[in-house]
């Protein structure tokens, strides 16, 4: 049994729970930007499981890491167009349409796996950068700056995300037809136009979380996602609907598992724990609201289909 | 809440019940035997046989294996994968001797309570189930499980020869199980030799992605050679690739996955008791025999890796692992 | 004419939804015709076939209510999963523990001990909304991870079956349950049991509570304006916590059946949630919206749901099309189903405008 509390430790676990975070992060991210507008997306995890596949595929056949993530993109951007659809034009319920989208994006990765691939083969990896001088820091750069592009992005997306729902007319406008959407329109706002974009701009962030997840492992395997993407709603709720409180919940959710997994290698959680301790993101998460809870209200219009 | 959803659905089954009828009153009889016809079995012997298996047939795993011993056979069965819900396993076995199937193989452990239950309705139908250590008592149910500690022993002899650092990662999905033989044969097999061995179950069979942050926490901590079971281990098997760290396969052949890194892989052959089993099924034993997949009799095979190098005296040692297994004078910790 | 507009809509969203899984199905070399007769044949082509439905609809049936009666206080519950499972151990520890009881008295204390092990495992979030803020949808999600470990370290641990220590095969499951504990088959010849009225039953004590009972009354009171409910002298934070607690009750009744109507009447584990509960503690939750968010409604939505994932199963075997596609024809179905609302109301008042044309 060694010591968890030692730096090297320290800074693997921290690069390991940035790893596992950032998937949450981006589905997450995404999925607040719809849930501001007034649009539950229960569907994030077939979206992922899409995406994934589809950028694996494209990593397959075509080698290339720029492609793949470019048809993850796609991928959610065709979702996001379906999803818009199905909730703004059609008005249909969101919870169960979400999940019929769950369902589809599970089974139609999964057939289009066996169809097109059959046994998982490994494609290349997405490669570790070090951002120029700030990887030199000792042990700060090799936990912070040694990370693929898109987990990069997907932290930069934080500041962007936030100052675009805050400070811009389109951040405005989410917000209004998300708290009330009948004034919204009554300034003239376009509740449904609004709403769209808000869906394909989440959706985006799903395909691009399933193909950062894909191409972070580097083989695709049905069901990649293991409940992902659900994960991902809940931490909208962690923080609040605001992009900061998402990369809190996505970075507590992952540095926690990934805690856990360093002290089981270090043989510090006994063999006989192991599915205890799996237990500890969950509990951790649900007592870290506790302390924290604010009175966060849900956008007022969450779920409520809109027409005039 | 004025238009219920529901009342669209009605209209809709309503609309299935008419098509059946159209059909002619037919019902499963007839979509069965369209299926049955076209996969006739080509088998070397006469019987037909059904598989049932909860994870995928092209899983490089489980069932995977098993669908490859019976092409090893020339035997094409009906599938029906990705059961991993047991009820609806269940239905799938109950199907298949409704229909006539002469031997259906429950290919998962899971589904020995459903089997208890199914096996004495159809006595002629032998039913083929593991992995097992006893057919619960039935006549018409053969058994059958591998000796997974042998190969892990065997895996972890090789492995205390290749490592460096003489620390090695073990991953896994829950302590039960296949796993748990597998690993601690494996880690017994290793520090007889000398390596020190961290074995982590993740607590998920599906999770990829905390399978492979498993196998890195290992290589953060100085192991160079890596081992794991379940399905997930893909994802550990991509970070080994990352991070040049040789890796040893169970179930499979895993070569494909890095045909750079892949030591060896502890191969079940399951064709060598299903052969025998089919063969005591036409002489009229209809089951109750348990069969056990060994080194001895060929059933667990460590294929090795030609891309990966091993010198002769690694490979002398792991030949001695075997004799020792099968001669009793190892003891794989099992 | 009317009318008939309206009924056909949602058939041609139907058939558009099954033309989708037609053209899956042919892109796999599969015959649509053959799929679609072995996935009907196979959810109410017999008497066996039609039990096997009723089996499949019951968990759907009482999760379904449960989720109503949450929906109706105002809270959401997709914490059916866990809930399912905690109900499952409850009731199997309760069972492990007594094997001399008469069946009469058994069942009745098996179900309740799952309806008290999902009581309070649905509860927890309820507690967690009504007194620390804490998002219902966060906890449940959260909490069904935890009850899955808790379930794998159980049934591998503590709850394991001891043969399978002494045989060294650790199959995560428990011993077989007395058969005293078996929930009795009600039709001879089917495996249809006693689950199957049950779960009707608990649907409609579901409306009765919520219709019927001062506590039901001041749930809806609570689900249609808290602040009202608070002027008005109800406790809206207890409420909020008997809603997801009875909900939660409902699903580990679920559990307790899962168990004790199976075929091999004990619990075993893949390590997943849906390995035990056939994923259940969701489609319960599609089955609740498609009825409408009612109660008794849940009951048919949730057997032509059953039947949908039973004749998917036959759909496999018969044709050897592999499994996925029929999870992603569900899918499909669901979404175009669920749309097809709003193209009614559209064609209605098209239709209404051009009569009212035609009268002048």
């Amino acid at each position: 049994m060694r010591d968890f509390f030692t730096l090297s430790v320290i800074v693997a676990t921290v690069a390991s729970g940035i790893r596992l975070a950032t998937p949450y992060l981006l589905a997450g991210l995404g999925e607040t930007v719809g849930q501001k507008s007034g649009v539950l997306n229960l569907g994030v995890d077939g979206v992922m499981q899409l995406s994934a596949f589809f950028a694996y595929w494209t990593m397959l056949e075509r080698g290339s890491l720029i492609l793949a993530t470019l048809v993850g993109i796609g991928v959610g951007l065709v979702m996001g167009a379906i999803y818009a659809f199905v909730t703004v034009v059609l008005q249909a319920q969101q919870g169960i349409s979400g999940i019929g989208i769950f369902l589809f994006g599970l089974g139609f990765s999964d057939l289009m796996f066996r169809r097109q691939v059959g046994s998982p083969r490994p494609v290349p990896q997405l490669p570790e950068y070090g951002i120029p001088f700030l990887a030199d820091i000792p042990n700060v750069g090799d936990a912070l700056f040694q990370h693929n592009l898109l987990t990069y992005f997907a932290f930069a997306a934080v500041p962007v995300l936030a100052l675009m729902l805050r400070s811009t007319t389109f951040g405005m406008n989410v917000r209004a037809v998300g708290e009330n959407p009948q004034a919204a329109d009554s300034l003239g706002v376009s509740v449904g136009w609004t709403r769209a974009f808000a869906i394909l701009i989440g959706n985006t962030f799903a395909g691009l979380a399933g193909a950062a997840l894909v191409l972070e492992l580097g083989i695709f395997q049905p069901n990649l996602t293991a409940g992902l993407g659900f994960i991902a709603v809940a931490l909208v709720y962690f923080g609040a609907w605001r992009p900061v409180g998402i990369m809190s919940g996505a970075l507590l959710y992952g540095l926690v598992a990934a805690s856990v997994l360093q002290m089981k290698a270090l043989q510090i959680i006994p063999r006989s724990a192991s599915d205890i301790a799996a237990m500890a993101p969950a509990i951790l998460t649900i007592l870290a609201l506790i302390v924290l809870a604010g009175r966060v209200s849900a956008p007022a219009a969450l779920t409520r289909p809109f027409s005039r | 809440m004025s238009t219920f959803p529901l009342r669209r659905l009605l209209a809709l089954l309503f609309s299935f019940g008419l098509l059946a009828a159209a059909c002619g009153g037919s019902d499963a009889t007839d979509a069965s035997d369209g299926g049955s016809d076209d996969d006739a079995p080509a088998a070397s012997s006469d019987l037909s046989v059904a598989v049932v298996a909860p994870s995928a047939s092209d899983d490089l795993a489980f069932t995977q294996s098993m669908i490859d011993s019976l092409d090893a056979l020339g035997i094409t069965p009906q599938v029906t994968d990705g059961t991993f819900v047991v009820e609806d396993a269940a239905a799938a076995i109950r199907g298949y001797a409704e229909e006539g199937v002469d031997v259906v193989i429950a290919h998962g452990t899971q589904y020995g309570g459903s089997l208890a239950e199914i096996a004495p309705d159809f006595p002629e139908t032998t039913f083929i189930w593991g992995t097992a250590a006893d057919t619960q008592g039935l006549a018409n149910v053969f058994a059958y499980y591998p000796a997974a500690d042998q190969g892990g022993y065997v895996n972890g002899v090789i492995a205390a020869a290749v490592t460096e650092s003489g620390s090695i990662g073990v991953v896994g999905p829950v302590e039960a199980g296949d796993a748990v033989a597998y690993v601690n044969g494996f880690v017994a097999g290793a520090e007889a030799n000398g390596a020190s061995t961290s074995v982590v179950y993740t607590g998920s069979f599906s999770d990829v992605q905390l399978m492979a942050e498993a196998a890195q926490a290992h290589i953060d901590q100085g192991a160079d050679v890596l081992t794991g079971t379940s399905q997930a281990v893909v994802g550990a098997v991509g970070v080994a690739s990352e991070t040049d760290v040789a890796w040893f396969g169970t179930q499979s052949n895993q070569t494909s996955l890095d045909p750079n890194l892949v030591v060896a892989s502890q191969v079940y052959h399951w064709e060598v008791v299903i052969q025998e089993m089919l063969d005591l099924r036409e002489a009229g034993t209809l089951g109750g025999e348990v069969f056990e997949l060994n080194l001895e009799n060929g059933g667990l095979e460590i294929e090795y890796n030609d891309g990966f190098e091993l010198s002769d005296d690694v490979i002398a040692s792991a030949d001695a692992a075997i004799a020792g297994i099968i001669d009793g004078s190892i003891d794989t910790g099992a | 004419m009317k009318r008939l507009v309206g009924a056909s809509i949602p058939l041609m969203a139907a058939f558009v939804a099954f033309l989708f899984g037609a053209i899956m199905l042919l892109a796999i070399g599969a015959n649509p015709w053959e799929g679609l007769q072995a996935l009907v044949s196979g959810a109410f082509g017999s008497g066996d076939r039609i039990a096997a439905t009723a089996i499949k609809a019951t968990p759907l049936i009482l999760v379904g209510a449960g989720i109503t009666i949450a929906f109706r206080a105002s809270v959401v519950n997709i914490g059916g999963e866990g809930q399912i499972i905690a109900g499952a151990l409850a009731s199997t520890a309760v069972g492990l523990s007594f094997d001399t009881l008469p069946a009469l008295l058994f069942v009745p204390l098996l179900l309740l001990s799952g309806v008290i092990g999902g009581a309070i495992v649905g509860a927890i979030p309820g507690a967690l909304k009504a007194y620390a803020s804490v998002n219902e949808i966060l906890s449940t999600i959260m909490l069904n991870i935890v009850m899955v470990q808790l379930m794998n370290y159980l049934l591998r641990g503590p709850l394991i079956d001891p043969l399978e220590v002494e045989a060294g095969t650790r199959i995560p499951q428990t011993e077989r349950l007395p058969d005293a504990a078996a929930l009795p088959v009600i039709i001879p010849g089917t495996r249809m049991h006693l689950g199957f009225p049950i779960a009707v039953l608990a649907a409609i004590g579901a409306y009765y509570l919520l219709w019927r009972t001062p506590l039901g009354f001041r749930l809806r009171a609570v689900g249609h304006s808290p602040n009202a409910a608070r002027a008005a002298g109800i406790d809206v934070k207890r409420n909020i916590t008997y809603a997801l607690g009875i909900s939660g009750s409902l699903g580990g009744l679920a559990g307790a059946i899962l168990v004790y109507g199976s075929e091999g009447q004990r619990m075993v584990t893949d390590g997943s949630a849906a390995g035990f509960t056939g994923s259940a503690g969701f489609n319960g939750i599609v089955a609740a919206l498609f009825g409408g968010l009612h109660p008794l409604w849940t009951i048919p939505s949730s057997f032509l749901f059953g039947g949908l994932l039973t004749g998917a199963t036959n759909m496999q075997r018969a044709l050897q099309v592999p499994a996925p596609i029929a999870v992603a024809i569900n899918g499909i179905v669901v979404v175009f189903v669920v749309s097809s609302g709003k193209v009614r109301t559209r064609l209605d008042r098209f239709m209404d405008a051009r009569s009212e044309l035609n009268e002048s």
